[in-house]
């Protein structure tokens, strides 16, 4: 009897101490720590849960343009290590994950996407003086001083009054509808259009919000029907936008329909098919703009992944080559000094091939290039006008 | 008017995608109080089977479906009975519901890892027109949807009522020990019900995915769904699922069009929670009694 | 009542060592997850009880957790000290547990499951589309650390002592709360509603007593979730976020006292431990679960008693056989 009580008691100790001992190698462990050959550019970015299908496009999008420069040497001579951690599209885990990779002295930060994550990870950022370029495009991430921060996209502080002037001198609407996606991004850009709409003295007749991964818009249709707009902007991602026009065109509903980026993306053309056709609005970033870098990324990003990116693809990519270029420019890895170099920075493709479109970082991280107003004609995008970037 | 006719239908096409859904989930529950929290996944990849079948092994379509079917019947009948619920079952309901919650997470992340995170066209039965009748416009896609989804719920009825197997499977559902008393082959019985599960769940995803298009986060709002709708119908009924299925959906289209359509998704909630207190057997269903 | 073993005595003592100084060793990283690895336990103990030891599956536990985060938030903004803040976070998870409970258990046994399905989703539709009270889908930034006793946990090492000691106390008090009578009571519950019924308990108060304080027990958990990572959504706070609580509650052991510890544990540094897998961790997590389950439903720690089972059973036939020629030698 004694023995055997003996016995357990020596293993049940043996168990614990071991136990004690793994559970500080494992948490104590650096995780991935950067040679002196590798430059270490971690990637946190929404891999899993509500965000999993933009974070996968902006990871895609950065492992093109680290293959491609790993390929070529590198940069100043040293490769790219690029990890991806996910946020489970959860902000406290963003958070985790940013405070993970300071330990080890990132020299840039990527990611994520899902603008609360930013908004919490871009104060380490700061704190770290580590320059986070990021995919949100909330317009409150640019406009806290934050000057570790930078965007791959137009906030949409910018993209809203480009889609406002459209509305009241291309279409000279008096009246507008807006129907958006209940998420982060679509409120957003609700609020910012709104308010855009109210400073041209537009009405909006009716205010629609919509959940993400809606499939039935019939009720939604309806009441666009009953406010009977001149002009109905349309704000949600790719699949529930094919579904809306769908609906709209069975209902026959009158008035423009409006989109920024999204709504005429190709991925919604093919999609909801003949609906497509007739819609009108802004395209920011895509791979259908007449310029022949973007569709040639594009096409490379196809045939690398085996699926069409979409502009988050875009954002990866370029944040990347804007890395390059600046710190090639500056001709030393400096975080500090990156960060100050890209303030005001023009990057054209001429300089940077990778960059597509020539761009400028302005003093608060926000990013300007030219956009396009596009039509959806006969089931392909057609640009009618290129919009000049902001700063000229 | 037309309007409301409108809703009504567009209701009525979503509502018999809750039933088919909800009819399984609740069926599954009377023989073997499993409660399935992946039956939302159960609907999401069967249409990644057909896919599969279609762009790998380069069937046509209506094959293909068939072949989507037995692979969900294999797969998600016998093998999930076999495999995850048979072991667990002796210990109760709640390690199974936590094994669904994994099974429903392994699922999704499957389909996003091995075949795509983005949403994937899938042919539909039915040509894409639209029929207009007395004003209001209907899909081909959405009368073929509820007719077929209305067949085969009426089928499955007609089958559990007047069939004798079909009578053997309720006496298994409402009474195993007199079932067996009475010679029911219980074991069978309770198999023939994850069969049934299995092709409801497969019939559902062939039918909306043209509309819906296949996507690995699509059984989560129609798990949630066929869940509601099974407690609001009545969770020991088949016929209470059916009825919960088709008023769930005409409810979420008339309250998003008159109500909130912020709220639209606690309309349902709030029914149940309604139910529970006010009828707790469901709307159809008997009261339960309490067993040692 | 066993005793505590005095070896598992020196077992705790090492862990407790652990905990105390790790911040001497780990990096920040390290620091901030053990912190939330302390706060997520917090709420894991409150499910267990009601899981565990009163036999009610909450699906909500996730949605309680931001009831006290959002509460805490929207308090300490308004300019209210930080602990009277954390007070009503438990207090008002406590009360609405309470109302949720009661009408629930009123009607059936698992009904209550049902019912916190559907406040988990209709507290996110409220902190969603409340924006005046909320700020809505933007979320709540720059949530202000607490000063305790003078000390300011702005830094992630001060915080995590803060979350530790919190930690303890509620580890203490759910302890206590199991060996008191009234724990017994709920044990007698989950083994025998009935048989506790004819003993003269009330098991619908106390059932509902159980639901209410491991609702209170995710208050708490999130208002100290809100000042650790300084930001809150909606998003966080969905039925995931439940799911995960349950899952963590069931893979560590549902009503083993350390089950909670185990399975937080676990759910943070499976992904850790799993990163060469790259982007599968998720995959082989919920694999890992489902066989987990299949095998052992009584969780890890239940398999840690099975595998200690074997082995006194194995020592003690060996000492058996042991003993028995020696005894008739010496005889």
């Amino acid at each position: 009897m004694t023995t055997s009580t003996h016995f357990a008691r020596k293993s049940a100790l043996r168990r614990r101490l071991l136990g004690g001992m793994l559970l500080a190698s494992l948490i104590g462990l650096p995780a991935m720590s950067a040679s002196a050959q590798e430059i270490f550019i971690p990637n946190i970015v929404e891999l899993s849960g509500a965000g999993a299908v933009s974070g996968t496009n902006w990871r895609d999008g950065i492992i093109l343009a680290v293959e491609e420069i790993n390929a070529k040497g590198g940069i100043l001579g040293k490769k790219l290590n690029v990890p991806h951690l996910d946020t489970q599209s959860d902000a406290s885990v963003a958070r985790a994950q940013v405070q993970k990779v300071m330990d080890d002295k990132p020299y840039v930060i990527l990611g994520p996407v899902f603008s609360g994550s930013v908004l919490v990870t871009m104060a380490l950022a700061q704190q770290n003086e580590i320059p986070e370029f990021v995919g949100g495009e909330a317009s409150a991430i640019t406009q806290r001083g934050n000057k570790f921060v930078f965007r791959t996209a137009f906030g949409q502080q910018f993209s809203m009054p480009k889609i406002a002037n459209y509305i009241r001198d291309g279409l000279k609407a008096q009246t507008v509808a807006v129907l958006w996606v209940n998420n982060d991004f679509g409120k957003g850009g609700r609020d910012n259009f709104v308010k855009e709409m109210a400073s041209r003295n537009i009405k909006v007749v009716a205010d629609i919000s919509t959940e993400s991964g809606q499939v039935d818009f019939a009720a939604d249709v309806v009441k666009l029907k009953a406010a009977n707009a001149d002009a109905v902007f349309v704000y949600t991602n790719e699949e529930e936008s094919a579904r809306f026009l769908k609906e709209a065109r069975k209902q026959s509903l009158k008035g423009s329909l409006i989109g920024e980026t999204t709504l005429l993306s190709q991925k919604v053309i093919e999609l909801a098919g003949d609906a497509a056709n007739g819609v009108k609005g802004h395209v920011g970033l895509t791979s259908d703009a007449p310029i022949p870098a973007l569709n040639a990324f594009g096409e490379k990003f196809k045939k690398r992944f085996n699926y069409a990116n979409d502009h988050n693809g875009i954002k990866g990519y370029i944040a990347v080559y804007a890395i390059k270029h600046a710190t090639e420019k500056l001709g030393k890895f400096d975080s500090k000094a990156l960060a100050d170099a890209m303030h005001g920075l023009t990057i054209t493709p001429e300089q940077e091939p990778g960059i597509l479109m020539n761009s400028t970082w302005d003093a608060n991280g926000d990013i300007d290039r030219a956009s396009f107003l596009g039509e959806v004609v006969g089931g392909k995008q057609k640009v009618v006008e290129v919009l000049p970037k902001l700063g000229k | 008017m037309s309007s409301f006719l409108q809703l009504l239908v567009s209701g009525l096409a979503t509502g018999a995608i809750y039933a088919l859904v909800a009819v399984g989930f609740s069926l599954l529950w009377q023989t073997s109080q499993t409660i399935n929290f992946a039956q939302g996944e159960f609907v999401m990849i069967p249409a990644f089977f057909v896919l599969v079948a279609i762009k790998v092994l380069g069937l046509s379509f209506p094959i293909a479906a068939l072949i989507g079917i037995a692979v969900a019947a294999l797969v998600l009948g016998v093998l999930f009975k076999r495999v995850i619920v048979d072991p667990m079952l002796k210990h109760g309901v709640l390690p199974l519901v936590v094994s669904t919650i994994a099974l429903s997470l392994f699922m999704r992340e499957a389909v996003k890892d091995f075949y795509s995170s983005q949403a994937q066209p899938f042919p539909s039965l039915v040509a894409d027109h639209d029929i207009t009748i007395f004003g209001t416009v209907f899909s081909a896609q959405s009368l073929a949807l509820l007719v077929v989804a209305l067949v085969v719920v009426g089928a499955l009825h007609g089958f559990l009522q007047h069939t004798r197997l079909g009578r053997m499977m309720q006496a298994t559902a409402q009474n195993p020990t007199v079932a067996r008393i009475l010679g029911i082959e219980v074991e069978r019985m309770i198999l023939y019900t994850f069969l049934i599960n299995s092709i409801l769940c497969a019939i559902a995803s062939i039918l909306i995915s043209p509309i819906y298009l296949a996507k690995f986060t699509n059984g989560e709002t129609l798990g949630l769904a066929a869940f509601v709708a099974a407690i609001i119908g009545g969770f020991n009924q088949a016929r209470g699922a059916m009825v919960g299925g088709v008023l769930l959906g005409i409810l979420d289209n008339l309250c998003a069009a008159y109500v909130s359509a912020q709220y639209r998704a606690a309309v349902p909630l709030l029914l149940l929670v309604v139910i529970i207190l006010f009828r707790p057997q469901g709307l159809m269903g008997r009261v339960e009694e309490r067993t040692v | 009542m066993k005793r505590v073993h005095p070896l598992a005595l020196i077992g705790g003592v090492i862990v407790a060592a652990f905990l105390l100084s790790a911040p001497m060793f780990l990096k920040s990283y390290g620091i901030y997850l053990l912190a939330l690895w302390a706060v997520t336990t917090i709420a894991a103990l409150g499910l267990n009880l009601t899981l565990g030891y009163a036999g009610q599956i909450s699906l909500a536990q996730g949605a309680f957790v931001g009831l006290g985060a959002y509460t805490t938030a929207l308090m300490t903004g308004a300019g209210v000290p930080y602990f009277v803040a954390f007070l009503a976070s438990g207090v008002l998870t406590f009360a609405i547990g309470w109302c949720l409970g009661y009408p629930a258990l009123r009607v059936q046994h698992h009904f209550l499951a049902f019912v916190t399905l559907a406040f988990s989703t209709l507290l996110f539709l409220l902190m969603r589309n409340e924006q005046w009270l909320t700020n809505g889908i933007y979320g709540i930034n720059d949530i202000r650390r607490p000063t305790v006793f003078g000390i300011s946990t702005n830094k992630n090492t001060e915080f995590y002592y803060f979350a530790l000691s919190m930690l303890v106390a509620f580890a203490f008090i759910k302890w206590w709360m199991i060996r008191s009578p009234w724990g017994r009571a709920f044990i007698a519950l989950r083994e025998n509603p009935l048989r506790a019924a004819s003993l003269g308990v009330n098991v619908r108060r106390y059932t509902l007593m159980a639901f209410a304080i491991g609702s209170a027990f995710a208050g708490f958990a999130g208002a100290l979730y809100a000042p650790l990572v300084q930001f809150i959504e909606p998003n966080s706070f969905q039925l995931t976020y439940s799911l995960k609580l349950l899952l963590m509650v069931l893979v560590g052991g549902a009503g083993y006292f350390l089950g909670p510890f185990m399975g937080a544990l676990i759910d943070l540094l499976l992904p850790e431990w799993l990163r060469f897998t790259q982007g599968y961790y998720l995959l082989i997590y919920s694999a890992l679960v489902v066989t987990l389950m299949a095998f052992c439903p009584t969780g890890v720690l239940g398999i840690v008693e099975r595998i200690r089972e074997a082995r006194i059973s194995r020592a003690a036939s060996a000492a058996r056989a042991a003993q028995a020629p020696s005894a008739t030698s010496s005889n």
